[in-house]
């Protein structure tokens, strides 16, 4: 079964654990600035929404990447970076609709959600399930039961 | 391991900054933070130096667990000579500042000496600048906020700022980080304004490793995030209604204190609770409470996040305070309400803002409020010396205009930022004051919270809280229930939490996670992160010579044992409703036994061979 990160920014309190998770997974180190997941707090709101790449099916950083550096992994999805093919234009970066996708100074390379390889750490690490990897085809679902909840309660 | 080893040394005198080694053999004994930040304070400054005097140095000290992905490990600590009580100070804060500064690749920041004219420190990794703060100086903390922000067209910045009060002389200033998070107590932010120094912005994008262990620190770090989503208080009390939890569970146990602590119990608790923050208000259906928030890496989020009604008095005219900002805590809420006699939640909210925008403590300033309006009830205090204000217990009015006057420091809100005990001395009752060491009390009168007398006496910053929470055990039993009336037994508690205490906030992690780890889960983590010789063991021990060392350093302050004490109200007038009727605090019955115990002499003195015990 194809799987999904689902964010319900309503869960989230901006911990960042997420962020840790991520660049330790990825880096080998603590460091938000270097995640692939971003949490935004909107502090007049009261609110903080996590925020990555939704692995779109007609992929624009796919499609534009010159090298063909961006694949996609049959088995999760994902659309990974090849770091040693990426040749760092950054065209990826700017057609990404999202912006998602992030230039590296460090590495040259370009940095993307890889979903872990099907195991994506910011939802293991989340301690308020605002983010959860479940079934691609039933993001919707939590939302639908709760509204399906809702339509029986004056029955 | 685990900790950057660099200190930025900056000398404001000479607008310079310094890369140092981090000293990893006292880092080997007092770990990191509050431990370690002491011991740099003590080595560095005459501890008779006038706090307020350029001698005397201000450091930003992160743990060696800081900026890694322990829950809690967000933690920073602000050291200083303290002006309000001439004590040490450290005063721990949350948000993301302190992941920050690791992130940029330091453990501590020190500041000695006086800049010539208004600057602020610009850190992007190990490039610190000295910039003017001549458009800041003057400004609240989330206009210099904004500012800085704009000024460097970077919104990623996190921020550590003074507001308007240090700088008008407040000495019960606070340093606030990321808008709402504060080194609130002992006036860390008004040494911050006597340096000339309006602000730290801080960039950090080098990562936190040198994990020693890197496998067993993740370990250790989810089966600790496991306990606290698991535990009663740290999973379900504090992310539901933060510390206001306790409202209602103090004021039952008969703890409250009342209008300047003259009761113990408050008629309106029910109406500033944590609970009470959830209700819908009857205007606009919207509850006090957005949703909670957690602090960097937390996995707690006790953080309050709040509304006030539009059509409130206090905001009415004012749109800059519609949106959402950081809500009551506990100890705000007591402060202002119980304490003053208010109960008007949207004003204790607006209050509570407004010591966020201008960095004050919101305990020593309710406190002082509340002795204010004790004078002024019994004709101390006239219109004449209030400039017209009516400072009666119970209105919120009288509170909502005396805050913003302090935070502004003008009119009678320049007195008001005296703190109580020189605000009470100034008008001949200084036994109003509720004080120790000449910080105001927190939120558990200490008739009703036996132990907690003995740990506001002798902590070693004055009347606090977070020295040694005996009210986890005597009221909540944690680890295990002690009888909150009784004496025995409370002063080894006393010392038990406040050497733990002592070895928390030198890791980096927060003292609320105690509600669920014991030592057995925090010391893997060190352990995993900072090397093995770190046990259960070392850091107590390591608590236990923190201790003993800012002991030492307000001895040869000045201070003495006879500080160690509480105000005659407490010692003196029996608490009058509550399980505690009837009861003082019998200070008496513990402190020789808690000298005893600490290796002290009779008159709270460490002793030589206390102090050689602990290499101090």
């Amino acid at each position: 079964m194809l799987k999904s990160l689902q964010i319900e920014p309503e869960k989230c309190t901006g911990c960042l654990q997420c962020e840790l998770a991520c660049s330790y997974h990825h880096e080998g180190i603590f460091n938000p600035s270097k995640s692939r997941i971003k949490v935004f707090t909107f502090h007049q709101e009261g609110r903080f929404a996590p925020y990555t790449c939704t692995q779109c099916t007609e992929a624009w950083c796919l499609h534009t990447c010159p090298v063909e550096a961006i694949v996609i992994n049959d088995a999760t999805g994902a659309k990974e970076v090849i770091a040693d093919r990426c040749v760092g234009c950054k065209v990826c970066t700017i057609s990404c609709p999202f912006g998602t996708v992030n230039y590296n100074v460090d590495s040259g390379v370009v940095d993307k959600c890889d979903l872990c390889g099907g195991d994506p750490e910011c939802a293991t690490a989340c301690p308020t399930a605002a983010i959860t990897y479940v079934d691609a085809e039933h993001t919707g679902l939590a939302r639908m039961q709760a509204h399906a909840a809702q339509s029986i309660k004056d029955l | 391991m685990a900790w950057t080893r660099n200190v930025l040394r900056v000398n404001l005198t000479e607008l310079s900054c310094k890369k140092e080694p981090l000293n990893m053999e006292w880092a080997s004994q007092y770990l990191g933070q509050r431990g370690l930040a002491s011991k740099y304070l003590v080595e560095e400054i005459d501890p008779k130096v006038e706090p307020l005097s350029p001698d005397n140095i201000l450091i930003m000290a992160t743990g060696p667990l800081t900026g890694t992905m322990a829950s809690t490990a967000g933690r920073y600590s602000v050291i200083t000579k303290s002006p309000l009580t001439g004590a040490i100070a450290c005063s721990n804060s949350g948000g993301f500042i302190g992941m920050e500064f690791k992130n940029a690749g330091w453990d501590m920041i020190i500041f000695e000496g006086k800049a010539p004219y208004p600057v602020y420190l610009y850190l992007e990794n190990d490039q610190p600048e000295l910039l003017p703060a001549d458009e800041i100086w003057g400004k609240t903390a989330w206009a210099t906020d904004e500012w800085l922000h704009n000024q460097h067209q970077d919104p990623l910045l996190r921020i550590a700022t003074i507001g308007r009060s240090a700088e008008k002389g407040c000495l019960f200033a606070a340093v606030i980080n990321d808008l709402h998070r504060a080194a609130g107590r002992s006036g860390v932010g008004t040494v911050m304004a006597s340096k000339n120094l309006k602000a730290v912005a801080v960039r950090g994008t080098k990562g936190v490793g040198n994990i020693k262990d890197p496998a067993a620190f993740m370990k250790a770090v989810n089966e600790g995030k496991k306990v606290l989503a698991e535990n009663a208080v740290t999973g379900q009390g504090l992310p539901t209604y933060g510390t206001q939890v306790l409202m209602n569970v103090i004021n039952e146990v008969g703890a409250m204190p009342t209008r300047n602590m003259r009761e113990v119990q408050f008629e309106g608790a029910e109406k500033i609770s944590g609970e009470a923050m959830h209700e819908p208000r009857p205007t606009d259906g919207k509850p006090n409470l957005v949703t909670n928030a957690g602090c960097f890496a937390c996995t707690i989020a006790c953080g309050r996040i709040s509304t006030i009604d539009k059509g409130h008095f206090s905001i009415q005219h004012k749109p800059q305070y519609f949106g959402a900002s950081g809500g009551l805590e506990y100890e705000s809420a007591w402060a202002f309400g119980s304490d003053t006699g208010v109960d008007d939640l949207d004003a204790l909210t607006y209050v509570n803002f407004l010591c966020n925008e201008d960095g004050m403590d919101p305990i020593t300033l309710g406190s002082t409020i509340a002795a204010a309006m004790e004078m002024f009830e019994q004709g101390d205090l006239t219109l004449a010396d209030t400039g017209g204000l009516e400072l009666k217990f119970g209105s919120a009015k009288a509170l909502v205009e005396i805050v913003e006057l302090t935070a502004r420091g003008e009119g009678f809100g320049k007195e008001i930022g005296l703190g109580s005990k020189r605000l009470c001395e100034k008008y001949g009752r200084p036994e109003l004051s509720m004080t120790v060491k000449g910080q105001e009390f927190p939120a558990y009168d200490p008739r009703g919270i036996q132990g907690m007398g003995l740990a506001y006496a002798t902590s070693n910053r004055g009347a606090c809280h977070l020295r040694g929470y005996t009210v986890s055990s005597e009221i909540m039993g944690i680890p295990e229930k002690t009888d909150p009336l009784a004496t025995e037994g409370k002063a080894e508690l006393v010392k038990a939490f406040q050497d733990v205490t002592a070895a928390v906030d030198s890791s980096g992690l927060c003292v609320f996670s105690t509600f669920a780890w014991s030592m057995s889960d925090i010391a893997p983590q060190i352990a995993a992160a900072c090397g093995d010789e770190w046990t259960m063991d070392t850091l107590l021990e390591a608590g236990e010579r923190i201790w003993n060392l800012e002991r030492k350093f307000n001895m040869d302050a000045g201070l003495t044992g006879a500080d160690d004490t509480l105000p005659k109200r407490l010692l003196k007038e029996a608490a009058k409703t509550g399980p505690a009727a009837g009861r003082v605090n019998d200070l008496h019955k513990m402190l020789p036994e808690y000298y005893q115990l600490r290796g002290w002499s009779e008159e709270g003195i460490p002793t030589p061979e206390t102090l050689n015990r602990f290499g101090i």
